[in-house]
């Protein structure tokens, strides 16, 4: 049931063929449609399946002679990302409501890139996870270069490119692991099981572990991420930097870490001050942390304060996986989850509610329109979202930055203090940002536009906005919901070589 | 049977309140709205009737799993102190939105934020463990900041974001000590922590999980406490972390001012008496000291810069600082002598005093700020000192009532802020001798500026642009007479009061020794 | 030495349908049709044509056991058998592309080219005897030589073709001279025989041999730094020529370079490793292999017409598919059939498109392809699919077609540190490719079309070819077994 997310959306994108050309409404009925009815799917299969154990979707055999079986199945981390997916599709339609430029093939890009993400999240089988991984790159193209902003085919290639070299890199270490394992099958559990000899996990491991980091956004391969995350139109940003770049370091735990765990142990020798790859993706993703943080406080263009953040936020997501301990990696799924939703949410604000109606980013221009007055709603979510970025108790974002924050502590007492600042950096940049595009102390007290006022909200994108709101609050109050089947997948057979012994 | 969940419900019922005000407030946001602040109240109401006056534990407790990996449980529970506050809350809501009449624009919108906020308060007075109470205490900033901004005077921007910003950075503070303290024993609840230090152990065990060369065990206290200080320091407000306060208060509109001055602030004193001085009164009496100096520049201080105003709201700001500084100093007297079991009953006073005194002051600080709203709509928003004059001759009504309030914050016997300041100086000044001499010199400034409130704006000449300025109507008389009402009755019979929050005192005094 | 001449018969049926087919034709068309319009000839010739690619495969499936006339001169088994049909599919879609065309007006000696030259690569494929292969290269590339010339008008039609024949001719007696010397090595002319005499310390003249036939087959397929005809070739030969050079011909090629290196040079592999170096043609090859992979993705990078960027992705693709003969064992020869013959659908599906573009624009400069997308959205839909099969995206048939390739070659040398790192450059320059074709799509779907540009209306045969070409590469990535198990041996 759960494998009709991915053919419904693609279902959707090729039914956009068959729409009249002119008229946007189809289009958006359709993939509205589409995306409501892959979450629903996706949420009753999350609340189904409340033991969290391994659910098999769909087994079949696909290349015999290289052993590839079109195996899709969901543990809990898949149900949750799936969920996150949903969720964040669903509110990417209602804010895209106004597309009016080619709203056809908009559409179908976006329901080709959202099937591919949910296929990522439920393969289980490497070959297929690849195919997934790589279908969703060119929709990302399409989607920023036709639809995009600010130097959107740069953008729109860079981010491509990255993309691509990265998927490059994870393939050579799939072709290596088939071969290297000589068991004629690709299918995750299997080669989870198989005990690659050490040496060749260590080179490995890095090699698919940054090959899917680059999608992360990891420091110092992510300067795709804010150039892509602006160029993008508000849609594709929220998917982008909501779910895509979780797609990312799903693959950094799913693959990487699942089947090549031993490339994370010490090394025989120190390098450099380092004793194992774990200390040094820590410490590159604690930089990532500071460093997105620190760019962004000196921003002049709203958006790429919010994309800045995104790489600030992946870096705690990255930083909790090389916990390795209980609460640091559930931390960092649910990390996934609450950022996901979150930059989401910011997105939306900046490029939907602001951008499209006042034609610039830029916090200088922006502070004399006096936004709190002409677009209440906007300035009431972007707190409401900033807030939740911050950290803030009562949201998604402070649980999981709670377990993150304590999960490296027990591993790494000095990056836990690099957390703090970062955190702390956290507050300051969404604190000017709000305060410069929202609460301006210049702002006029006659609007700029006073004799053409700003258009009010729309109804979708209010929708929208309190779809993703109520999903963080909901999380940040219970987070047990999300916890629940995410600890039973981390206790699960396939992290086996992952745990050996260091939890539960 | 389990217990029906009395407390879940009372932070509930706000939240409810405000997402129907938001729905269908398009006309009759404010009836919505004080219907479900009345609702709150009789909640408050069925709590009081249930309350077991004689024990000094916690009642009304509800336990279940929330976040297990992280060891937090949903856990809450009230004392007498507990439950004085959510009544106090919900009182003081309640003159909040009545005060709010001249608020015009977006109306529902103000309404469900101030219900939001409540719910907030109720969560923080209800909490039993560190998240809990630090997420009620940290969302509760979002709906006070924006009813500052969004409807407040013409500097209410910065004021909005000095609030914020004084208030994130002893939150932070705060929370950089709660998560040491984690760390260490692996429990957030207060309880838990307060047995520890009861035994001795929680600095020990501190130090075995942080300490180090890097910080000698009793500098880690100190830092410790520090932290914890500070975020409570910064809601009282304590001197000097006070400054946010008279521009917060001033500009936003007087019906807010009413509940962040009558419960808000109360957080704050709450979290010295329930939080602070259980787990920390070691090192309050190491610091006793400094402490007391700042509870007497606190009091003197404020009062004599309330003297030198010339907003009227900004005189009732830094009135409140000084009135909540005679609570401030009395626990850190009571701090003093933690340890030694010396001068119980001594301590018993201050503590029910500190008690009588946040309920007192909250109830008549919220009702100036009414009279400050009303007076604003009828003058259409000057609230100079000098802007008025001989308002008694017209306005003999308002002018009899406000002095009654006036009076109460003055101290004068036979209102209700007689007694928990009589109890308050009787239990500190064997404790704290010279700290409560110098505070007399609050009192004393205290009395001359409300006093000169009185003369300047109801007393002299009538100024003629008033002339045609209307009395109380009808409907504000009725309204109001519930709070005079209780000011007389719980200064004429303050035992409705101490009886059930006595045992809370007591207890929490017993707690503070090994 | 007796010939069994029922054999011969027998192994050469399918050549034999194809040359009856093609003299058919040109004597129709030189008599019959002669006055009828060139549409109607082409359509005729084309469909004779074809009519007879599918008579001789239909008497290839018929064709069950493996034989093999005087030890190896002509034989059949069914890898061969495969690969021969897949050529004549490819002919019978140039001549259905052909058909189309405009440009001449000698049909039927166009279609009578196609014919034996596809013939001549039947032969190719099916001999293990140096003199065959000699002789069915050349029947190959005369034709194709000439064909390359057939649009009379064009001056530089003329001149890509003299520079091919020259070029063609030159590697031509290069291969010659290689396999005399090979001859006199070891007295036989079967690729066998010449294997087993090999024996190390290599033979200098055995290594002048092996280089010479490097160069000679090395030009056919185009690899680098024998690929100087390529981009001229491609880009002024008409369309159905280049399209058949493009596709039929490579598989062609590529088979027998194969069964030469493989089989024929079997001891004189040598190894690549630079700590261990041995001497040999692989790391020759592998050295061709990379120059033509690096070269070749990265010279396309700024080509400003379709053909040419076409051209230089051919050398490219040609490095990848070397890196299959470089892994030399048995079970690479599976991988490369599936790479070439879906390279070869993907480049004749680009050919449609380009005879359609050219057709209605007259020119097949990339600026043409501009805003494609909202002009002939179809035919945008069929190249985007044919392009990114060629940058090896997935679910499409090129993306397996890599996928499968680089398995087995590092799985044929699995401690080998030098295949490892060529397959990370293939890799890699994959990365590189996918950047030019993603410009020409973004010509197609984010540029907005010239102001000048009218809408195209290409003709629905084509529209029809390409689409379903495309759902050809589709179908084939999502479910490559479909063309798996007919490959021998890759199961």
């Amino acid at each position: 049931m759960l494998a009709w997310t991915i053919y419904i959306s693609f279902l959707g994108a090729f039914a956009m063929a068959l729409l009249p050309k002119r008229g946007a409404a189809g289009p958006r009925i359709v993939a509205l449609l589409a995306a409501i009815a892959s979450c629903g799917l996706a949420l009753t299969s999350f609340i189904q399946n409340r033991t969290g154990e391994m659910l098999t979707v769909t087994d079949v055999a696909w290349i015999p002679s290289l052993g590839i079986r079109y195996h899709l199945a969901a543990d809990g981390i898949s149900l949750t990302l799936g969920v996150l997916t949903g969720i964040v599709a669903v509110a990417g339609v209602l804010f895209s409501w106004n597309i009016d430029n080619r709203p056809r093939e908009f559409f179908a890009f976006y329901l080709l890139l959202v099937g591919a993400v949910y296929g990522v999240f439920l393969a289980n089988d490497l070959f297929l996870l690849f195919v997934f991984y790589e279908i969703a790159i060119i929709p990302k193209y399409f989607l920023i270069a036709i639809w995009g902003s600010t130097r959107r085919e740069y953008g729109a290639m860079k981010l491509v490119l990255y993309s691509f070299v990265g998927s490059a890199m994870v393939l050579i270490g799939l072709i290596a692991a088939y071969v290297v394992s000589g068991a004629h099958t690709l299918s995750l559990s299997a080669l989870a099981a198989h005990p690659f000899p050490q040496h060749f996990q260590m080179w490995a491991f890095p090699l698919v572990f940054v090959g899917f980091a680059v999608l992360a956004g990891m420091w110092p391969l992510h300067t795709w991420a804010p150039t892509g995350h602006v160029a993008a139109p508000t849609a594709a940003s929220m998917l982008l930097a909501g779910v895509v770049m979780k797609l990312g370091a799903y693959g950094c735990l799913r693959v990487a870490m699942t089947l090549f765990p031993l490339g994370l142990a010490p090394w025989s020798h120190h390098v450099l001050g380092f004793a194992s790859w774990r200390e040094v993706f820590a410490l590159i993703a604690v930089i990532g942390i500071i460093y997105g943080a620190v760019v962004a406080l000196v921003q002049k263009d709203f958006k790429f304060v919010i994309g800045y953040s995104s790489v600030s936020h992946m870096g705690f997501i990255l930083l909790g996986l090389m916990t390795l301990n209980q609460l640091g990696l559930s931390g960092a799924v649910l990390q996934m989850f609450s950022h996901g939703i979150i930059a989401g949410l910011l997105f939306a604000v900046v490029g939907r509610m602001v951008y499209a109606r006042t034609h610039t980013r830029e916090l200088s221009e922006l502070g004399p329109m006096a936004l709190n007055k002409a677009l209440p709603f906007a300035a009431i979510t972007f707190v409401i979202a900033g807030i939740a970025s911050m950290g803030l108790p009562g949201f998604s974002g402070f649980v999981a930055e709670l377990m993150i924050l304590i999960g490296t502590w027990h591993a790494y007492p000095v990056f836990a203090l690099c957390v703090g600042f970062g955190i702390i950096a956290g507050v300051a940049y969404v604190w000017r940002a709000m305060q410069k595009a929202f609460f301006s102390s210049n702002a006029a007290t006659v609007p700029h536009h006073a004799h053409e006022p700003l258009p009010p909200i729309s109804l979708p994108e209010r929708l929208g906005a309190v779809l993703l709101i109520a999903s963080s609050v909901i999380v940040g109050i219970f987070p047990q919901i999300l916890l629940n089947v995410i600890t039973p997948a981390l206790n699960g057979p396939l992290l086996d070589g992952l745990r050996n012994g260091r939890w539960p | 049977m389990t217990p029906f969940p009395w407390l879940t419900l009372l932070t509930f019922v706000p939240v409810v309140g405000a997402v129907v005000v938001l729905l269908f407030g398009r006309r009759g946001a404010r009836p919505i709205a004080i219907g479900f602040a009345v609702l709150s109240l009789l909640v408050t109401l069925v709590l009081w009737r249930g309350f077991n006056h004689a024990s000094g534990d916690l009642q009304f407790v509800e336990t279940h799993a929330w976040i297990p990996s992280l060891g937090v449980q949903y856990h809450l529970g009230i004392d007498g102190l507990s439950l004085l506050m959510l009544i106090l809350s919900a009182i003081v809501t309640l003159i909040g939105m009545a005060a709010s009449a001249s608020i015009e624009k977006r109306v529902p919108s103000y309404y469900a934020l101030v219900l939001l906020l409540q719910a907030c308060l109720f969560g923080t007075f209800t909490a039993v463990n560190f998240i809990h109470w630090f997420l009620f205490w940290e969302l509760a900033l979002v709906p006070a900041f924006f009813l500052i901004a969004l409807w407040g005077g013409e500097r209410a921007k910065p004021a909005a974001m000095q609030f914020l910003v004084y208030t994130m950075v002893g939150s932070v503070a705060m929370l950089l000590t709660f998560l040491a303290l984690y760390f260490s024993t692996h429990t957030f609840e207060f309880a838990e922590l307060a047995r520890l230090t009861q035994s001795g152990q929680l600095m020990p065990v501190v130090n075995a999980a942080l300490g180090g060369h890097w910080i000698t065990a009793p500098h880690l206290a100190a830092l410790l406490f520090a932290g914890a200080f500070l975020g409570f320091a910064v809601k009282v407000p304590a001197y000097p972390f006070h400054t946010w306060l008279p521009a917060a208060y001033s500009e936003a509109p007087s019906g807010t001012t009413a509940i962040l001055t009558g419960a808000m602030s109360k957080m704050g004193l709450f979290g010295f008496a329930r939080i602070l001085l259980p787990v920390f009164w070691p090192e309050m009496q190491r610091f006793a000291t400094m402490l007391l100096w700042i509870g007497v520049a606190t009091i003197v201080l404020s009062a004599f810069a309330a003297l030198a105003q010339k907003d009227l709201k900004r005189i009732f700001a830094y009135s409140s600082i000084n009135h909540l500084g005679f609570c401030l100093l009395a626990i850190f007297a009571v701090a003093r002598f933690s340890g030694s079991g010396a001068l119980a009953d001594e301590q018993y006073a201050a503590m029910n005093g500190v008690f009588l005194q946040m309920f007192n002051h909250g109830l008549t600080a919220a009702t100036l700020f009414w009279f400050m709203a009303m007076l604003e709509q009828r003058s259409g928003g000057r609230r100079g000192l000098d802007d008025f004059g001989g308002l008694r001759k017209i306005m003999p009504v308002f002018a009899g009532l406000m002095g009654i309030s006036v009076f109460s914050s003055l101290g004068l016997p036979g209102l209700n802020g007689f007694p928990g300041e009589f109890l308050l100086f009787k239990g500190t000044f064997p404790l704290a001798t010279w700290s409560t001499a110098l505070a007399l010199l609050g009192l004393l400034a205290t009395a001359l500026f409300l006093l000169r409130i009185l003369q300047r704006v109801f007393s002299g000449p009538l100024n003629p642009r008033w002339a045609t300025m209307p009395d109380l109507s009808t409907r504000e008389r009725v309204l109001l007479v519930p709070s005079i009402a209780l000011m007389f009755v719980l200064g004429l019979y303050p035992q409705l009061i101490l009886v059930f929050v006595n045992s809370t005192a007591i207890h929490l005094v017993q707690g503070l020794h090994l | 030495m007796n010939i069994d001449y029922r054999l011969l018969a027998l192994l050469a049926r399918p050549e034999i349908i194809l040359a009856v087919t093609a003299l058919i034709v040109l004597a129709l068309d030189l008599s019959i049709l002669r006055k009828s319009s060139t549409g109607m000839r082409f359509a005729v010739a084309s469909l004779l044509g074809s009519a007879g690619c599918l008579a001789a495969i239909f008497s290839l499936t018929a064709m069950t056991a493996q034989q093999s006339l005087l030890d190896g001169v002509l034989l059949t088994d069914p890898t061969i058998r495969f690969v021969q049909i897949a050529i004549l599919a490819l002919s019978i879609i140039t001549l259905l592309l052909a058909s189309q065309g405009t440009f001449t007006s000698n049909i039927g000696e166009l279609v009578l080219l196609i014919l034996l030259a596809t013939a001549g690569m039947l032969f190719l494929v099916a001999t293990q005897d140096l003199l065959i292969i000699f002789l069915s290269l050349e029947t190959l590339s005369l034709s194709l030589y000439i064909m390359a010339a057939f649009h009379k008008p064009s001056a530089r039609s003329a001149k890509a073709s003299l520079q091919y024949f020259l070029f063609g001719g030159m590697s031509a007696a290069f291969l010659l001279f290689g396999f005399s010397l090979l001859y006199g090595l070891s007295n036989s002319t079967n690729l066998l025989q010449i294997s087993a005499s090999i024996h190390t310390p290599l033979n200098p003249m055995l290594i002048v041999a092996i280089v010479m036939t490097l160069i000679g087959l090395g030009f056919k397929v185009a690899a680098a730094p024998l690929h100087f005809w390529a981009p001229g070739v491609y880009q002024d030969a008409p369309t159905a020529s280049a399209a058949f050079i493009a596709s039929g011909s490579k598989v062609a090629s590529f088979f027998v370079f194969f069964q030469v290196m493989c089989l024929g040079f079997a001891g004189a592999e040598g190894a690549t490793g630079i700590a261990h170096f041995v001497s040999g043609w692989v790391p020759a090859l592998a050295l061709m292999a990379l120059v033509s992979m690096v070269l070749g993705n990265l010279v396309a990078i700024v080509q400003t017409t379709l053909r040419r960027l076409i051209a230089w992705s051919a050398i490219a693709h040609a490095g990848y598919i070397l890196l299959a003969i470089v892994a030399h064992t048995p079970r690479n020869l599976g991988p490369l059939l599936y790479y070439i013959v879906t390279y070869a659908l993907g480049t004749l599906g680009i050919f449609t498109v380009l005879q359609a573009v050219e057709g209605d624009t007259g020119s097949d400069s990339l600026a043409c392809y501009n805003g494609l997308s909202r002009r002939a959205p179809f035919l945008s839909a069929c190249l985007s699919v044919f392009l990114l099969s060629l940058a090896g995206i997935p679910p499409l048939a090129g993306f397996f077609a890599k996928f499968y390739l680089f398995v087995s070659v590092i799985a044929a040398h699995p401690g080998s540190k030098s295949m490892l790192w060529l397959v990370i450059i293939a890799i890699a320059m994959s990365a590189v490719s996918l950047y030019y074709y993603l410009r020409v799509m973004k010509r197609m779907y984010v540029a907005e079309p010239d102001e000048d540009a009218q809408p195209l209306a290409p003709q629905m045969f084509l529209k029809v070819l390409a689409g379903l070409l495309a759902a050809a590469i589709v179908l084939l990535g999502c479910a490559p077994h479909l063309l798996l198990r007919w490959i021998p041996g890759a199961q």
